[in-house]
């Protein structure tokens, strides 16, 4: 990492350690993100990758360890914090909400005001106008600003939650597992959208299974295995053998290949 | 169908008429079951008196009723939570009203202000223990549906060897707050009504000339504040859009910043003022308050609720759609007696209602929703 030593850190997460009674979710985990970065996360199912970016978008509260940004250490207690320092997240499951329209949700939590009679009132104009803006910059053709979230597709509810995101001047984004649902098409629009907020500056965490969508547009690559990683490795510096091997932990690649008939 | 497209959307996508969107939504099939129940009325008891003074003013009672505990059971579901225990609340509330102002005797204003912090109180209680515990409100409330008709029977009944306490609009006489609840507005306007001859008077008795009905009950008017109220703070208010949102999807609501656990324990609290209005303004009218008041309004409430287009699961409805479903349901109860129909009908017509109610606005959500 010694390409990087004159930059500083956007986030640096710094031993994390989140256990759940007797489960070790986490078992100290350091990484560092930097501007305009997509620093990819992989690792098998329970590695402990969301709850490490849960960690990081003030969801989780880990057992141990710090979170610095800007070379300020800072305890986020809930996501509202965590947004308020520039983490934005889009959740594996939880990116948006079905049931209602498009401009709702893409301002939740957000949602610009306006003065009548000194009583402040959601501004729906405001509020429809720019997320048609929005879409349209990000090439989704919405029907309406009131068309319900549960009728876009997947591809499009997680393209509507990254450009949430950007637009409130994320200046991370954690995506997680963005791609895991969608087909061919849509991934490869969610990679183009990574790679179009990455060149504006922001620093993209990327969390994949998939070795080949991380290659696409991964600056960096981190695996976690079991609550711990094993350093993180640069753009040209791995093959994807090497991080598939990684990713699914040495040992327990070897007997199924074993079991597959091929050569340990 | 036409597959005309416009350019540059979804070649999908068909295009849709501003009619057909201005008429998809939440509120149809509310809309869509209040002109029914007006067309069957007028047909059936067109003649009964229904709609005349007198008339319109008994349904109009009875809806503003259903209405006021509506509104927050609507809000509250919204957010996706239910409150079992609104009908035990009205009469507990209305039991405290009465054991401070009547039994111990203080001032009437003080006995409901004290009365709505208590219940308020309750409401918060309730939703501070399904958050804490996360156990599903169906049951929390459930549990204070008995522990407050409990009390409301045992506090009268260890105090004063009754179930019923009266003497509440003496107490009252003249109090500035109870007027709130009891009292009737726009009077000159009705005697000027009844003088032009647009609505009845008495014809003998010592109120001759006097119109039969001489004003609008405080309780429509609450009805009609609450409503407005609600509506406005549900579509147009950014807390409504954290209402809806957590009851759409609370973790996501929670993960986008949404106070989640505040919104739902102040619609509680809102749940449990909107049943205190209904159990101040019923004492305020009856001058008594018993032990028995309030029982089965909770179902009446989620009824309305769900006939307005809410979902029982949360996130989805209208506040205007709740208060049609109220309005149906004074209209169908009280209609049916002056159409002289048997009363024990009224069970099959509500079963009816509710069914045909929940079909349709199932079918209209799905068309802006796009649920599968
Ligand atoms: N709330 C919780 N309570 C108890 N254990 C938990 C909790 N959340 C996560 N865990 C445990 O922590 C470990 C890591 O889970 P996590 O969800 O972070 O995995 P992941 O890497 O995101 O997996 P996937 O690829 O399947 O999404 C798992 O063993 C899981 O069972
Ligand atoms: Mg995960």
């Amino acid at each position: 990492m010694n390409a990087q030593t004159e930059a500083t850190p956007i986030i640096e997460m710094r031993n994390i350690r989140k256990t759940y009674g007797p489960v070790i979710a986490l078992a100290g985990v350091s990484i560092k993100i930097y501007p305009g970065e997509c620093h990819c996360l992989l690792g098998d199912n329970g590695a402990g990758k969301s709850t490490f970016i849960k960690t990081m978008s003030g969801v989780v509260k880990p057992t141990d360890g710090d979170i610095v940004v800007n070379g300020d250490i800072q305890n986020f207690d809930n996501p509202r914090d965590a947004m308020e320092a520039g983490i934005a997240t889009v959740h594996q499951h939880l990116a948006m909400i079905p049931l209602m329209s498009v401009s709702r949700n893409f301002f939740l939590g957000n949602e610009p005001t306006k003065k009548i009679a000194g009583i402040s009132f959601y501004d729906r104009e405001k509020a429809d106008h720019e997320t048609m803006e929005a879409m349209r910059k990000m090439g989704i053709n919405l029907r309406g600003p009131d068309q319900a979230v549960g009728t876009l597709s997947g591809g499009e509810r997680q393209t509507v939650a990254i450009s949430r995101a950007v637009h409130f001047g994320a200046k991370v984004l954690i995506l997680d597992e963005p791609t895991s649902a969608l087909g061919v098409r849509q991934t490869s629009n969610v990679l183009a959208t990574i790679d179009k907020v990455r060149k504006e500056g922001v620093a993209v965490v990327f969390i994949t299974h998939n070795v080949r969508h991380a290659l696409a547009v991964g600056d960096r690559f981190t695996v976690l295995n079991r609550g711990t990683t094993h350093g993180t490795a640069e753009r040209g510096g791995i093959t994807p053998e090497a991080l598939q091997d990684l990713m699914a932990g040495g040992q327990e690649l070897a007997s199924l290949e074993g079991s597959l008939g091929g050569t340990v | 169908m036409s597959n005309e497209t416009k350019n540059g959307t979804d070649e999908r996508v068909n295009e849709m008429s501003s009619f057909r969107n201005a008429l998809i939504r939440p509120e149809l099939g509310g809309i869509i079951g209040t002109i029914a129940v007006f067309a069957v009325f007028i047909f059936l008891a067109g003649d009964s008196g229904m709609f005349s003074s007198q008339g319109v003013m008994n349904w109009s009672v009875v809806s503003a009723q259903f209405m006021i505990i509506a509104v927050g059971a609507c809000l509250l579901m919204i957010a996706g939570e239910f409150d079992l225990s609104v009908g035990s609340m009205i009469g507990f509330a209305g039991m405290l009203i009465a054991i401070f102002g009547v039994t111990f005797g203080w001032p009437m204003w003080m006995a409901i202000i004290l009365t709505f912090a208590i219940c308020t109180a309750i409401g918060a209680l309730n939703g501070f223990i399904c958050i804490r515990t996360g156990l599903p409100s169906f049951i929390v409330t459930l549990a204070f549906l008995f522990i407050l008709r409990g009390f409301t029977i045992f506090l009268p009944q260890t105090i004063e060897r009754k179930t019923i306490i009266g003497g509440i609009r003496e107490a009252a006489e003249g109090d500035w707050l109870s007027v709130l609840f009891g009292g009737k507005i726009l009077q000159g306007f009705f005697i000027y009504l009844g003088d032009l001859g647009v609505i009845s008077v008495f014809a003998r008795g010592t109120r001759a000339g006097q119109p039969v009905v001489d004003g609008i009950p405080m309780l429509i008017v609450w009805a009609i504040a609450l409503v407005i109220f609600g509506h406005i703070l549900l579509t147009k208010t950014r807390f409504g859009n954290w209402i809806f949102a957590s009851g759409g999807d609370a973790e996501a609501a929670r993960n986008s910043g949404v106070p989640v656990n505040k919104v739902k324990v102040l619609m509680f609290m809102f749940t449990a003022f909107c049943a205190t209005v209904f159990a101040t303004c019923q004492v305020m009218e009856f001058g008594s308050a018993g032990a028995d008041r309030g029982l089965l309004k909770e179902f009446e409430a989620i009824i309305a609720v769900v006939i307005g287009g809410a979902l029982l699961t949360g996130g989805y409805g209208s506040v205007i759609g709740a208060a049609l479903g109220a309005l149906i349901f004074g209209v169908v109860q009280q209609g049916l007696f002056f159409a002289g129909v048997e009363s024990s009908l009224f069970r099959v017509f509500l079963g009816v209602i509710l069914l045909g109610a929940v079909i349709l606005n199932t079918y209209i959500r799905r068309l802006i929703t796009g649920e599968r």
